[in-house]
């Protein structure tokens, strides 16, 4: 497509059903879709002639502890014919299978791998689903806004057993995380005079 | 009687100077053809972007000096221009042209580096020694203006900390003037040299689709033949007022990735001399107070600039609700920052996008049915900086 409204107005109108949102920021289309639709979705992007979004660049997850459904799947697209990006997104609970991408995009391996890795998010007929960054025999994902930034273990040489031993994390000092959000605006009446300002120039 | 030939198992890594850092390689041998490779990462993991996570925007930056650290600012570039567009501040024209300068030393500094150690791992030495010479001058450009050869930690959201000390310009455009026979030399050496050749044309072919399909980018897909770079086709910043070409490959094998990395850097060279030569004095880095911290010698005058100055390095500034992608074309490819604000001082997520980790990926499907002497040349000619891969 030839630019962003146009291909938001195809994406919308070829897939009406499927598409619970669109919306173009930043020179993206920024698309919200269910679980379901997605390797539809994801075909239909890749193999139509209007849109050819032939590379997938990254899969990622966000998580918000606080909502029902907690992961949000974020995939990037982008497509060299038209040079545009898209990014899909669905959001799924906790314990909810998704299905791989590794059958229409190689390159998803390692990227499903690596979410799988920092969020605990398992991939329905994944070829290799092991741990990807983390150390051999980790436990716990991560990157989960759960999970301590310190973590829970720390490994060190043992010299009595002659080995790399993993034990529990003992800190000398608590992470100091100091919680310096104040306004710093200034006052209100400081902020209405300023806003007063803007307007005159 | 048959007797039955099982395959060898061999560990490759992570100690060994050709896996370019800490790669573990585990290599299926039949014979000495390689049949499966399984490239274990993960043993540099920092948890980078956990730790963006509880760090301000200011904070992060260092962060991305230590992903691909053979061009630690082309990394830096992007997460900036990801929190400009957020909070739609304008560079200075100044500002954007420095960050153009050192996002290109950059690029030679890596390039040099792949260069040579690849030569290394086909068995020439003396490439590595005469490069790593410019890249020492090249390093002491980045200690000049920043007070640190590697970790730089220069550019800010809004352009960069701070101008050129004296007599750096002229001392840049005179690099220009010497290395482009320096990279002369290093062709010299490689470029028709027979056993170079033999070690790497048709070894790691990559066509067009396959390009694609494994998420290729900078040189590893322009070395295929499809002229894609972001400074071109999505520019950011003042590439758009440059005048530049793009090399292209053909066969898309080791061969053709090492001439693209050659003319990139003489491009580079070029688009350096171009910056130079257009660049005016003003402003380097945006000059609203919320954003950027004011110069000290206003601190001791100004009690708006003192207040300015200690909210900033304490509670840092804030952003806006917001998510982005941003992508840079860094030297071993597209580095992108996905980054989502929540109106606080810190980022909530920030996923970073590593040209390398997609390209070692495709490291078994590159090796397969190559011999075992040629992990190495492949291996080079991908482009590995463990920094970024493991993040």
């Amino acid at each position: 497509m030839n630019n962003l409204e146009n291909l938001e107005k195809k994406i919308n109108s070829e897939l009406n059903t499927k598409i619970n949102k669109t919306e173009i920021k930043h020179n993206q289309v920024y698309i919200e879709i269910d679980k379901e639709d997605f390797i539809d979705v994801t075909l239909f992007l890749k193999t139509n002639n209007d849109t050819k979004f032939r590379q997938l660049i990254d899969i990622t997850v966000v998580d918000f502890p606080e909502r029902d459904q907690r992961f949000s799947l974020v995939y990037l697209f982008l497509s060299h014919e038209f040079n545009q990006r898209v990014v899909l997104k669905y959001s799924i609970s906790e314990n909810e299978v998704i299905p791989s991408l590794t059958s229409i995009f190689p390159s998803a391996n390692w990227m499903e791998r690596e979410v799988f890795d920092m969020y605990g998010v398992s991939f329905k007929d994944h070829p290799d689903l092991r741990r990807i960054l983390t150390d051999y025999g980790f436990e716990g994902h991560p990157l989960r806004k759960d999970f301590p930034l310190t973590g829970h273990t720390e490994v060190r040489y043992s010299e009595d057993k002659k080995k790399v031993i993993s034990e529990p994390v003992k800190l000398e000092q608590n992470f100091r995380n100091f919680d310096y959000e104040s306004p710093w605006e200034g006052t209100k009446y400081i902020q209405e005079e300023i806003d007063i300002n803007d307007k005159k120039n | 009687m048959t007797k039955k030939i099982k395959n060898l198992n061999l560990n490759f890594g992570p100690q060994h100077p050709a896996a370019h850092g800490v790669l573990r390689l585990i290599l299926e041998l039949d014979g000495e053809i390689v049949e499966k490779a399984d490239p274990h990462i993960g043993l540099l993991h920092r948890g980078t972007e956990k730790l963006i996570e509880n760090k301000t925007y200011m904070q992060a930056v260092p962060y991305f000096d230590r992903l691909d650290y053979v061009a630690p600012m082309n990394q830096e570039h992007a997460f900036a221009l990801a929190v400009e567009k957020i909070l739609k501040i304008d560079v200075p024209i100044r500002g954007q042209y420095i960050r153009v300068i050192f996002c290109e030393i950059g690029r030679i500094l890596s390039h040099i580096l792949n260069v040579t150690t690849q030569a290394m791992d086909v068995g020439a030495l003396t490439p590595t020694l005469w490069g790593f010479e410019e890249r020492e001058k090249l390093m002491g450009f980045y200690e000049r203006v920043s007070g640190s050869r590697l970790h730089a930690n220069y550019f800010r959201a809004g352009g960069v900390h701070q101008d050129f000390p004296q007599g750096l310009e002229e001392d840049i455009a005179t690099f220009c003037e010497t290395f482009p026979k320096i990279i002369n030399d290093l062709e010299s050496l490689l470029t028709d040299n027979r056993i170079f050749k033999q070690r790497n044309v048709d070894i790691g072919v990559v066509s067009k689709q396959d390009a694609l399909d494994y998420s290729f980018s900078g040189v590893m897909i322009r070395g295929s033949g499809v002229p894609w770079d972001l400074r071109k086709s999505q520019p950011y910043d003042c590439y758009k007022e440059i005048d530049f070409n793009i090399p292209v490959g053909k066969n898309g094998d080791c061969y053709d990735r090492y001439l693209c990395r050659i003319e990139e850097m003489k491009e580079s060279v070029s688009i350096i001399k171009q910056c130079l030569s257009k660049m005016e004095k003003g402003p380097v880095k945006s000059l609203d107070g919320k954003i950027s911290p004011p110069p000290k010698k206003d601190i001791k005058q100004s009690m708006e600039a003192l207040i300015h100055h200690f909210k900033l390095f304490t509670e840092g500034y804030r952003v806006p609700n917001d998510e982005i992608y941003t992508a840079v074309e860094a030297p071993k490819g597209e580095f992108g920052v996905y980054l989502i604000s929540d109106g606080s001082s810190k980022p909530y997520k920030c996923k970073i996008r590593a040209p390398g980790f997609s390209h070692l990926q495709s490291m078994d499907y590159l090796i397969k049915g190559h011999m075992l002497a040629d992990v190495p040349a492949v291996l080079g000619s991908l482009d590995i900086v463990f920094g970024e891969v493991d993040r």
